[in-house]
């Protein structure tokens, strides 16, 4: 076992004999159940609107319950990944076991990665139990899978993100809350950019600001939009708060 | 196995560590004596790659800390202060954890576990929570984390802290039985127990060395002499030179005090029914007249206290036989 592999067990096993991961798991999965069953209850009510009208009732399972599902889940990923994430090095400092992590013949970079890996295999848990939802509405009924993937890369791609904001935030500080509060500011930031682009119109700075936000990649992908442009977006991001965590560690020595 | 030349630590303005040097060879058992905020915890912390040395060298099993710092770390023990200890994983998983960042594996890291459970009496608890474990069995689980690899060398800060005293006698011993195979730097704030298990005592007082030598040397060259410390309520003028001339005294000292005299006899020779006779012949008022007997107690005091409000003769007594750490 490598020491990469070692912190992701250690730490796999502190999420799952805390409560913690059980009481955001829940919730997660009861806001996302509740959210798919109003949307899907929604088409059905449209559906017979149309049927109504019409005669017939096709209607587009993709647009109606996916596109708009995918875009709440993100707003939850906001308030509840942060959760997962503030006590990574956090409680670390709290309770004084930083520096024997540190005086550990491993890299710093072998603690950050192995500390997201596990926070981010929490995530992946989390959101397959989420596939449940789609899996289920294929028995009654069709809708086109393609999109569904992509939108489910976008939440993985996403999770990833808002996980090493997490990351970085938790490094920052030796109190949890602290810590949660300033990566659900980051990533609340991140999400305001767009906002600040779309103001700003097709100018330079105003693409660009849109470019910093993670809205208009995660929606590609929602659409079924795979984007090499995307993809790069949310790799480079990952990397530079990965990096930047790093930094932070390091630089706790020199304090 | 360890040299440090010259390391300096500072935190903006303040210097937590100042210029200091030693050196432990191998086998050898070193105790860090100091105040609390002498420096001791600093110097550990550098010797162990957690922190940087502003200026000067640290070296571990001929590794520089500051440039390789990843060899340097696989031949440490380290026990800081607060036992580095996860609340949330019984004893075996901690152990577990703990060998595989050090890259045991297999029938190694299995026989090394239950070498340091069986050493450390740690059999009965071994599957409980840690946070469910009381102080002493924490402390006893940071010592097995420490000493799980093995390593050259062990930095123990303050390892007997919160242990009960039977505990404390048994970590005493385990640390006499890894010298000679190991090189131990344990720093403490009990002077007995630095007594009991190293051969050598550093000193450490504001950040710098004050004193480095065996325990037993420390105080012999600083007891030079039998010390007597005399209080009068009148001194004459003549006092100083007629108190040197009774038999057996050497030296005289006044004191900072008015009227306090520090009188430095031969060794072995009592010479306080003279004086005492002398200042009530003499019509002095005598006040007081004490033997001063130096323990390495006396020598911790007087080394790491400030240097004002002592007696000037006790305090040249220390300064001087100790000269300048090697």
């Amino acid at each position: 076992m490598t020491p990469v592999q070692a912190i992701i067990a250690k730490e796999l096993r502190s999420y799952f004999v805390s409560p913690v991961v059980y009481v955001v798991g829940a919730v997660f999965l009861l806001i996302v159940g509740l959210l798919a069953y109003l949307y899907i209850v929604f088409a059905g009510a449209q559906a017979i609107q149309l049927m109504q009208m019409q005669g017939t009732a096709q209607i587009n399972l993709n647009d109606l319950v996916f596109r708009n599902l995918f875009s709440s889940v993100r707003f939850i990923l906001l308030i509840i990944l942060p959760i997962l994430t503030m006590r990574l090095f956090a409680e670390e400092r709290k309770l004084r076991t930083f520096e024997f992590l540190l005086t550990s013949p491993i890299g710093i970079n072998e603690i950050v990665i192995g500390k997201f890996m596990s926070v981010f295999l929490v995530f992946l848990g989390l959101l397959g139990l989420t596939g449940l939802m789609p899996l289920v509405l294929a028995l009654f009924c069709d809708f086109d899978w393609y999109p569904v993937l992509t939108g489910y890369l976008g939440l993985v791609l996403l999770g990833a993100l808002f996980l090493s904001v997490g990351v970085l935030a938790s490094a920052l500080t030796e109190n949890q809350i602290v810590a949660a509060f300033v990566s659900f500011g980051l990533l609340l930031v991140l999400w305001l950019l767009a906002g600040v682009g779309s103001l700003l119109g097709e100018t330079a700075i105003g693409q660009a600001i849109s470019y910093l936000s993670f809205m208009e990649h995660y929606d590609h992908l929602v659409r079924g939009l795979v984007d090499t442009k995307d993809l790069v977006y949310f790799f480079s991001g990952l990397a530079l708060m990965l990096f930047l965590s790093h930094r932070v560690v390091d630089s706790s020595r020199w304090k | 196995m360890i040299e440090v030349q010259q390391i300096t630590k500072r935190y903006g303005h303040h210097t937590a560590i100042d210029r200091v040097s030693f050196s432990v060879a191998k086998g050898e058992v070193l105790a860090f004596l100091g105040p609390n905020g002498a420096g001791k915890t600093t110097t550990m912390r550098i010797l162990t790659c957690f922190m940087p040395a502003t200026e000067g060298t640290a070296r571990v099993a001929g590794f520089d800390c500051a440039d390789q710092p990843l060899e340097v770390k696989r031949r440490i023990g380290y026990l800081p202060e607060t036992p580095p200890v996860y609340l949330e994983l019984t004893v075996t998983e901690y152990l577990q954890f703990v060998g595989r960042l050090r890259g045991l594996t297999g029938k190694t890291l299995t026989s090394s576990m239950q070498r340091e459970i069986e050493r450390l009496g740690l059999g009965t608890v071994q599957h409980r929570l840690i946070g469910n474990l009381s102080r002493g069995y924490r402390q006893r689980v940071g010592l097995a984390q420490a000493l799980l690899h093995d390593p050259q060398v062990l930095i123990l800060d303050e390892p007997t802290v919160g242990l009960d005293p039977k505990q404390i006698i048994e970590i005493r011993e385990l640390i006499k039985n890894l010298a000679g195979s190991h090189s131990v730097i344990l720093s403490t704030h009990i002077l007995p127990e630095a007594t009991a298990v190293c051969q050598r005592v550093v000193i450490i007082s504001g950040g710098r060395i004050v004193a480095e030598d065996t325990p037993d040397q420390l105080s012999a060259r600083l007891r030079q002499s039998e010390k007597i410390s005399l209080t009068l309520k009148s001194p004459a003028a003549d006092t100083d030179s007629r108190l040197k001339a009774v038999q057996g005294v050497q030296n005289v000292f006044a004191s900072g005090i008015p009227g306090t005299f520090l009188l430095e006899c031969e060794l072995g020779r009592d010479a306080r029914e003279e004086v005492a006779r002398l200042a009530v012949t003499s019509g002095w008022g005598l006040l007081e007249l004490k033997a001063i007997s130096m323990t390495l107690e006396d020598v911790f005091l007087q080394l790491t206290r400030d240097e004002t409000g002592l007696p000037q003769g006790a305090v040249v007594a220390a300064a001087e036989p100790t000269g300048q750490p090697a």
